[in-house]
């Protein structure tokens, strides 16, 4: 779940990191309203789920409330990387000393939180641990043990920094830490930090992302944000028909578990594939034959028949699908009678032949032997173990290039 | 709609057992029938779901309750 | 011989009394595995196919006479699997195997953390749990015994998969090619899990029935680029061959996409297919493109059958 640029400073604030007095606004008028109360030189910023507003022009810098309110305007109406913005966040121009970076990201080895700081910010972390190292501080932090401020100060001092710097940033840093863990983020920038001319320090802009799975628990503070239950975990993109339709189907019966996606897939071989890694696995082997998937898709958790058809039906529904290939490995909790059922009635409710829509059946495990009189029965083509994955991706490219042919 | 799979046939008695038919209910994982007032109803759009547990055969008397495989012909029944 | 289980392992189920609880519960009975517990709080003095079910841990031990059982497969909710964890590490149980999958990581790396304070091992989260051929299995892995029995032979080569499923395919690969399993393991599928490959390395190499290591991998984390740090630091007598699956998501269309598992998002270079394949073929462990190459690839490092 990534979050708007308003929405994480707010959440920064929460944690008790000093912020700048910003405003969101969702209309020029608005912006130019925040512009006055500002009462001097403002930024305004695109707000939008995607890197690179900067270069786009989506971060505009304006003397007047009567520019702030032209520059909203145009930047409200900005496309940036395939993204409308959901508003523009309104800053007062900050007269900076000095910009910091303050970041903290899991660290899946060690298993722990790792506190990145840097005293060269406003840029990309990765960019500067490349090419300054020394400048970059680093610190794990238990996640079970309460936080204490001198990890914080420990890193930040890695970083090269003291004075009476180190002494304001250290509870900043401690804070954050304490935010990423509270939170369930899994990534928690302040980026850049800035030291104002007064020597006082704020976040100028930063960065959160929350993990999907922490969501439920985080329901008071996604509420106080307003971000409501229909906005999802705001996936890097907008679902496709054909993911929309998948998820739709997933949500109206507990038995098993579907997903699809065909974002970038173009091609004319449906994929009714299963379970996780033998999705990624089949879906290698289709293209390792020169085949063309349309889509991508998991079966898993032994899904009810209406299920199995459900997603079956989507996969032929797409543009440009010819066949399906219905592979998994072997499955031992999802039957193999059950899907068969689910894929032959889904080629039937769209009048079509299953015994020619199906390029090949490839589910060895829990009722095999069942599943082989139902696809004996419709003609299907199928096979069992000893046809191995690679192979029976082979054979269902082999019968489109031949269909195509 | 009848099911493409699967077919249930009941004899005529089972529905007149208030108490056989709520138990058929209440032990079908896939909600194939449901006892009403009048007897027993078989949900056809349920049928394709059945998993072949066989639950349903064990309270009924032999032969009443049939759970027919349309794919193959044969039938799940208690002797 | 076998690593972390073997024909005398006793262990609980947390959670019994669930659907998918129940069903792992038989499968590891018919395959032979001692449970001699189960927990779900509320539930005391049921029992799920003779196993008697208690509120707590503790009483699981004062029932059996004090005896803390070795391990203990943990599938409940995700809001309560932290708590169960902690319950059974704190019984003293020094093995875990987390079923559960959508926990979120802050709670995973407690759980971890804590493991690590007391010894105790964790397997998963989100995974299948762990199977010796022909002596024991802890979890739904393999499914029904009947099935587990027709994938997994006993045999030379120890298995390590982040897919459940892939465990299966790909031990049933080696047990179709006389090679079989010595002991195979799904790691779980997350961002952060109990045990890595390398974590689990030190015990396959010290396990003599073992005598090559095969690992399923995809994109995401940097677990291979730890194993590989491993085999570069330890002069390990196990030849590795890896299989690495989710290489279309290289392409420059599918970039910020997720599939799979959740620890299948690509976030970083180091991350992709394409440098996992090179960093593992660097430390000397060859990434075939088929899961059916695997036999011969293992033969050629000198396993044998």
């Amino acid at each position: 779940m990534r979050f708007y640029e308003y929405e994480a400073r707010e959440i920064v604030k929460r944690a008790g990191i000093p912020v700048t007095d910003f405003g969101f606004a969702t209309s020029a008028t608005e912006a130019r309203a925040i512009a006055e109360r500002i009462g001097g030189p403002a930024v305004i910023k695109s707000q939008v789920l995607t890197g690179g507003r900067m270069k786009a022009g989506g971060v505009r810098f304006a003397d007047t409330p009567d520019e702030a309110e032209q520059h909203a305007e145009a930047i409200l109406a900005l496309e940036i990387g395939g993204h409308m913005p959901r508003g523009v966040l309104v800053d007062p121009k900050a007269q900076v000393k000095q910009e910091y970076y303050a970041g903290v990201v899991w660290d899946g080895t060690r298993k722990r939180p790792l506190m990145l700081f840097s005293d060269m910010g406003g840029i990309d972390i990765e960019q500067v641990a490349e090419e300054h190292p020394g400048h970059v501080g680093r610190g794990h932090y238990s996640n079970l043990l309460p936080f204490p401020d001198y990890q914080a100060k420990q890193v930040i001092a890695a970083a090269g920094v003291t004075g009476s710097a180190l002494n304001r940033l250290t509870p900043i840093l401690a804070r954050l830490a304490r935010l990423f863990r509270e939170r369930d983020m899994t990534l928690a920038e302040i980026n850049p930090l800035a030291q104002l001319g007064d020597g006082s320090f704020v976040a100028l802009d930063a960065h959160m992302e929350m993990e999907n799975e922490g969501m439920p628990r985080q329901q008071a503070l996604l509420a106080e944000l307003g971000i409501g239950a229909d906005e999802g975990t705001r996936e890097g993109h907008e679902p496709s028909p054909f993911e929309a339709a998948v998820k739709a189907i997933d949500a109206a019966d507990h038995r098993g578990v579907i997903q699809g996606k065909d974002t970038g897939f173009h091609g004319n071989l449906g994929l009714v594939i299963g379970a996780g890694g033998g999705s990624l696995t089949l879906t290698d082997a289709v293209r390792g034959h020169g085949g063309r998937p349309a889509n991508y898709s998991e079966i898993g958790g032994n899904p009810s028949v209406a299920k199995a058809c459900g997603l079956a039906k989507a996969v032929l529904r797409k543009d440009g699908v010819e066949k399906i290939a219905v592979m998994m490995s072997i499955v031992s909790n999802t039957r193999v009678d059950i899907v068969a059922r689910g894929v032959i009635k889904a080629c039937l409710e769209l009048d079509k032949d299953p015994a020619e829509t199906i390029a090949i059946f490839r589910i060895p495990g829990a009722w095999e032997e069942e599943g082989s009189k139902i696809l004996d029965r419709y003609g299907v083509d199928y096979c069992d173990r000893s046809v191995s994955m690679h192979e029976a991706a082979g054979r269902a490219v082999a019968k489109i290039q031949g269909a195509a042919a | 709609m009848p099911g493409l799979f699967i077919d249930v046939e009941v004899h005529d008695s089972v529905g007149d057992d208030v108490e056989l038919a709520k138990k058929l209910e209440e032990v079908c994982p896939v909600d194939i029938f449901k006892a009403t007032p009048g007897g027993l109803e078989i949900r056809e759009e349920q049928l394709d779901e059945c998993v072949l547990c066989e639950l349903c055969l064990e309270p009924a008397p032999p032969g009443t309750v049939r759970v027919v495989k349309l794919y193959d012909g044969t039938a799940l029944e208690r002797t | 011989m076998s690593i972390l289980i073997n024909e005398d392992t006793t262990f609980i189920v947390q959670g019994i009394t669930g659907r998918e609880a129940v069903n792992l519960t038989r499968e590891c009975l018919d395959y032979g595995s001692k449970i001699v517990g189960g927990v779900t709080p509320g539930r005391k003095g049921r029992d799920v196919h003779g196993v008697p079910v208690f509120d707590t841990v503790q009483q699981v031990v004062e029932h059996n006479g004090g005896r803390v059982p070795d391990g203990s497969v943990v599938t409940v909710p995700p809001a309560f699997t932290k708590d169960a964890v902690l319950e059974a590490i704190d019984a003293g149980i020094g093995l875990i195997v987390i079923v559960t999958e959508r926990i979120p990581r802050g709670d995973v790396a407690q759980m971890v953390e804590a493991a690590d304070a007391r010894g105790a091992r964790i397997i998963g989260p989100n995974c299948l749990g762990l199977v010796v051929p022909g002596v024991a299995k802890m979890g739904g892995i393999g499914g029904p015994a009947k099935n587990t029995e027709q994938a997994y032979q006993p045999g030379s080569v120890g298995v390590m998969s982040r897919s459940g499923g892939m465990t299966t395919e790909i031990s049933s690969t080696l047990s179709a090619a006389g090679l079989g399993v010595s002991t195979a393991i799904s790691i779980g599928g997350d961002a952060i899990i109990g045990s890595s490959y390398a974590e689990l390395m030190p015990l396959f190499e010290a396990d003599e029935q073992t005598e090559a290591i095969v690992i399923y991998t995809e994109p995401g984390g940097r677990m291979e680029a730890q194993l590989a740090e491993w085999v570069a630091e330890h002069n390990s007598r196990l030849p590795i061959v890896a299989f690495m699956a989710g290489r279309f998501m290289d392409d420059e269309e599918m970039k910020g996409m997720s599939f799979g598992h959740a620890g299948t998002i690509v976030e970083g270079k180091e991350e992709t297919a394409t440098e996992k394949i090179a960093r593992l073929e660097a430390a000397g462990i060859p990434v075939v493109e088929r899961i059916d190459a695997i036999p011969d690839a293992v033969r050629e490092l000198g396993a044998h059958a």
